[in-house]
């Protein structure tokens, strides 16, 4: 059997043939069909599943399954629009805008930005309506690192940042803290040591954000000064 | 040619020693005092009956020997002493302070003349003279398989084990083999009781053929339900049980290595289980070529830093490795790619406690206990407004009814029921109409409890529903690790609302929230903890809607629990002319005289934390309880500088 033997499986009606042990978010995204997603990377062995916005139905299952985490199966006949998977995407949507304030001009992640696509994709408003908006209760922006900013209301706790940091130093510079809905990112080590002792500023943790909640201090300065100039313009 | 010695004959010499001096202590030479010294124990003082024995027994220069067992369970009755005095059968004594072991010394010990029946809770052994325990339905109703020998043995003795069976059952599966013990598991239907109630034995079948090697088997003793303390009960009171079972898991699935995750809040359970393992591998229990066998096992206790999501069981392994407890999505399961990538059986203590018994005595004998689906006991830490709270161990299948009515005499102070929590902080809250549901994993999950690992927290009609939700969803949002978007923000919404209402906010709309996300949240999450948590919201609002509607409709809380929906005024009717005792007790100096030296409550300066009720000597019982706030009578009394202040303007 050669090492990419072939898997033929079914999406919304459609044929498709992907390598074997490919993840079934992969396979869709793949062929065309875009599945709404925020904590996937490729090259991950167990994607960590946490955003929970990949859902598709598979047949013989009974509930929305992340697809990320499901490899293709031969014969699979998979369901991306369903209105289970529907409703709780739009829930899971719902409450991660529930947190931020939806000010997306102010935003360097404007027009890129993982949750407006998204947003498109479900028909959804970038503003919380159904429920209330509930911020973080921490500042807005966190200024702990020497050289990043990290902006946590904006934050959807996909995790990329950490998993590509972890992938990219040996010692990597920056973990989920606290707990519950307080849950954040932090460059732990930046209050006492110095966080300079173990990041690089490689740029990974702010190229793979997917909302703009990592920037670059200078960079985000820039663009605030530059945008200022245009609103008093 | 002389054979090696069976792991059988190795452990009969080992028992021979051990039962000699157990048959010693049954017919004493001397008075022998037990004393109940678990964490329990402690805590209502039991280091102080210890001391009070010793001071008492010195003075008048007398001779006995105090053994400190763990604990029996009975909660209401520590600190529990048992005296075996020479001629008697051996008596239990409750609620045992220093004064009482004065007593006992002076009356009992000393010359044996006055058994001191007031402090007596009944005989261990049928008798002529002295009622037994077994009088007590919350004895008799009891059925203890795996809480046997709690309470009874000297957790610190291995030989107290050994003496009564202990390491047979090891023996027995060292000469039997793997295959027969994971059957023997299979048949005897054991379910886990970490909560979810998968089926021991083909967790154990899975891990056994998988193909990598080493694997590894982990005790989860991360016991974190608010009001839960079985697990720590069965590690403080009888460890070699459980190490025994670990052993029994690791050899069926052919681990060499075991981890017991004891959480670091529970000290005594952590030193007992590590002084039980030197004392196993002492004695050839544990360790390298167990009982002269090839067969090895390294023992480490891991001690987790108290996060409740770490119970889970990917989220444990993730503490083990040294990460944040977060949990993955499952599968692949432990039992084929667990701790390091290796295939890993995570049992809760619980199971791995009830192994040691189901091998001894067969499968066949297990599943005559409890229900078909169900075998065995379950465990539940009975808390809250019962009248005998702690450890109970009944056949599954029992009603809720018998639980809380026969085997724990019902409700304190003769007050009604109101509802159940079952299942800890996740599972969910029954009412009087659901009473008569069995206990077992499959009937309460139908019901929207669970069995979880066996919290059980019983209500009078002064509780909250609406607050008891709130309670648990702030437990479980505190809890969550912040993975998955549901569980994270998802359960912060419902608090939300949840406080909201205990305020007397809320909407109709906020209501078909609760119950369409709490939904959402449970189809929508990663791990098992997001899947139960609003299990409490749900269940009370599905039996206890009228509740939540008086909350925000008539700004009322039914219960009179709700800060913000309550006031108290005093009765001047029954209110006795010159009595101040509420006046001394009020934080606020809220009380104040009025014109005919009776009291009245200054409504802006009250903060309503109800001292006052308890001041009150209950002849005159004048402090009055309502809600809403607005039904306190106008009584036309003004404390007299409000009066000034009045006049003046």
């Amino acid at each position: 059997m050669s090492k990419d033997r072939m898997v033929t499986l079914t999406v919304d009606g459609l044929e498709i043939s992907v390598p074997q042990g490919t993840k079934l978010l992969k396979a869709c995204l793949d062929n065309g069909i875009y599945i709404p997603n925020l904590c996937y990377i490729d090259d991950m062995e167990h994607p960590p599943a946490s955003c929970r916005l990949c859902l598709v139905e598979i047949e013989g299952r009974p509930d929305p399954l992340p697809s990320c985490s499901q490899k293709v199966e031969d014969g699979m006949v998979v369901h991306t629009e369903t209105d289970a998977v529907r409703l709780l995407q739009k829930t899971a949507f719902r409450l991660l805008v529930s947190t931020n304030h939806g000010k997306c001009r102010l935003c360097m992640a404007n027009k890129h930005c993982a949750m407006q696509q998204i947003a498109k994709f479900l028909h959804m408003p970038l503003r919380t309506k159904k429920l209330r908006y509930i911020p973080k209760d921490m500042p807005e922006v966190i200024e702990d690192h020497p050289c990043i900013v990290y902006e946590p209301n904006k934050c959807v706790l996909c995790g990329r940042c950490v998993y590509v940091c972890s992938r990219q130093n040996y010692d990597f510079a920056l973990d989920f803290a606290r707990r519950g809905f307080n849950t954040t990112i932090s460059f732990f080590g930046s209050q006492e040591e110095g966080v300079g002792d173990y990041c690089r500023n490689c740029r990974a943790c702010v190229d793979i954000c997917p909302v703009g909640a990592l920037n670059f201090k200078d960079e985000r300065d820039a663009f605030l000064q530059d945008l200022q100039a245009k609103i008093s313009a | 040619m002389s054979s090696n010695p069976t792991p059988n004959e190795i452990l009969s010499e080992l028992t021979q020693a051990a039962e000699k001096q157990w048959q010693a202590l049954q017919n004493p030479a001397v008075p022998v005092i037990y004393v109940g010294h678990a964490t329990c124990g402690r805590a209502a003082g039991s280091q102080e009956t210890i001391d009070g024995f010793k001071d008492a027994l010195e003075e008048k220069g007398l001779e006995a020997e105090i053994i400190t067992v763990g604990c029996l369970g009975h909660c209401y009755a520590e600190p529990l002493v048992t005296i075996h005095y020479p001629g008697f059968p051996p008596l239990m004594y409750q609620k045992v302070g220093a004064g009482e072991a004065r007593v006992l010394v002076n009356s009992f010990i000393q010359g044996g003349e006055d058994p001191c029946f007031e402090y007596l809770l009944g005989a261990l052994e049928p008798n002529d003279t002295f009622p037994t325990l077994m009088d007590y339905p919350r004895y008799l109703y009891e059925k203890r398989v795996i809480m046997d020998q709690c309470g009874l043995i000297d957790p610190h003795s291995l030989d107290h084990y050994l003496a009564v069976g202990g390491y047979q059952s090891l023996a027995k599966v060292l000469e039997k083999g793997d295959k027969w013990v994971v059957e023997e598991i299979k048949s005897a239907h054991l379910r886990g009781r970490g909560g979810a109630g998968f089926p021991a034995g083909i967790k154990w079948d899975i891990a056994r053929q998988a193909e990598k090697t080493p694997k590894v088997v982990i005790c989860n003793g991360d016991e974190g339900d608010p009001g839960a303390y079985m697990d720590r009960t069965l590690m403080e009171s009888n460890p070699h049980q459980v190490l025994e079972g670990l052993a029994i898991a690791a050899l069926a699935i052919g681990a060499s290595r075991a981890v017991l995750y004891i959480r670091a809040e529970y000290p005594l359970a952590v030193s007992t289980i590590e002084q039980a393992i030197a004392a196993a591998k002492e004695c050839n229990l544990l360790g390298d070529r167990i009982l002269g066998t090839d067969f090895s096992l390294e023992v480490s206790v891991f001690q987790g830093s108290g996060a409740f999501v770490c119970g889970e069981e990917t989220a444990l392994i993730q503490s083990i490795q040294g990460n944040r407890g977060m949990p993955r999505y499952r599968p692949p399961y432990p039992a084929v790619e667990g701790l390091d990538g290796l295939p890993t059986v995570i049992n809760n203590v619980k199971t791995l406690s009830t192994v040691p018994a189901i091998v001894r005595k067969g499968s066949h004998w297990f599943r005559n206990i409890g229900t078909e689906k169900t075998p065995g006991t379950a465990i539940f830490s009975v808390v809250g407004d019962v009248e005998y709270a702690g450890l109970v161990e009944v056949p599954m299948g029992v009603s809720l009814e018998h639980l809380i009515f026969e085997v724990c005499g019902g409700i304190k102070d003769g007050k009604p029921f109101k509802a159940v929590q079952i299942g800890g902080p996740s599972g969910g809250c029954l009412p009087e109409s659901e009473l008569s549901t069995p206990i077992d994993f499959d009937s309460l999950r139908q019901a929207g409890a669970m069995m979880g690992s066996g919290g059980m927290v019983v209500m009078n009609d002064e509780t909250c529903m609406v607050e008891v939700a709130r309670y648990f969803i702030d437990f479980t949002q505190h809890e969550s690790c912040g993975k998955c978007t549901f569980c994270r923000v998802g359960t912060r919404h419902l608090l939300e609302i949840l406080k909201g209402l205990t305020k007397g906010e809320g909407s109709d709309d906020d209501i078909a929230e609760l119950q369409t996300l709490g939904e959402e949240i449970i189809k929508g999450s990663l791990c098992s903890l997001g899947k139960t948590a609003p299990n409490p919201v749900l269940t009370t609002l599905r039996f206890f809607k009228d509740e939540y509607l008086a909350h925000y409709r008539e700004h009322r809380c039914p219960a009179l629990m709700c800060r913000d929906l309550i006031a108290y005024y005093i009765d001047l009717e029954t209110c006795a002319r010159g009595c101040d005792a509420c006046v001394a007790c009020c934080p606020t100096e809220a009380i104040f005289t009025t014109s005919n030296r009776k009291k009245a409550i200054d409504q802006e300066k009250c903060v309503k934390c109800g001292e006052c009720v308890y001041a009150c000597p209950p002849e005159y019982d004048a402090v009055r309880k309502v809600s809403p706030p607005e039904m306190v009578p106008d009584q036309g009394i003004k404390p007299l500088d409000k009066e000034e202040e009045e006049n003046n303007e």
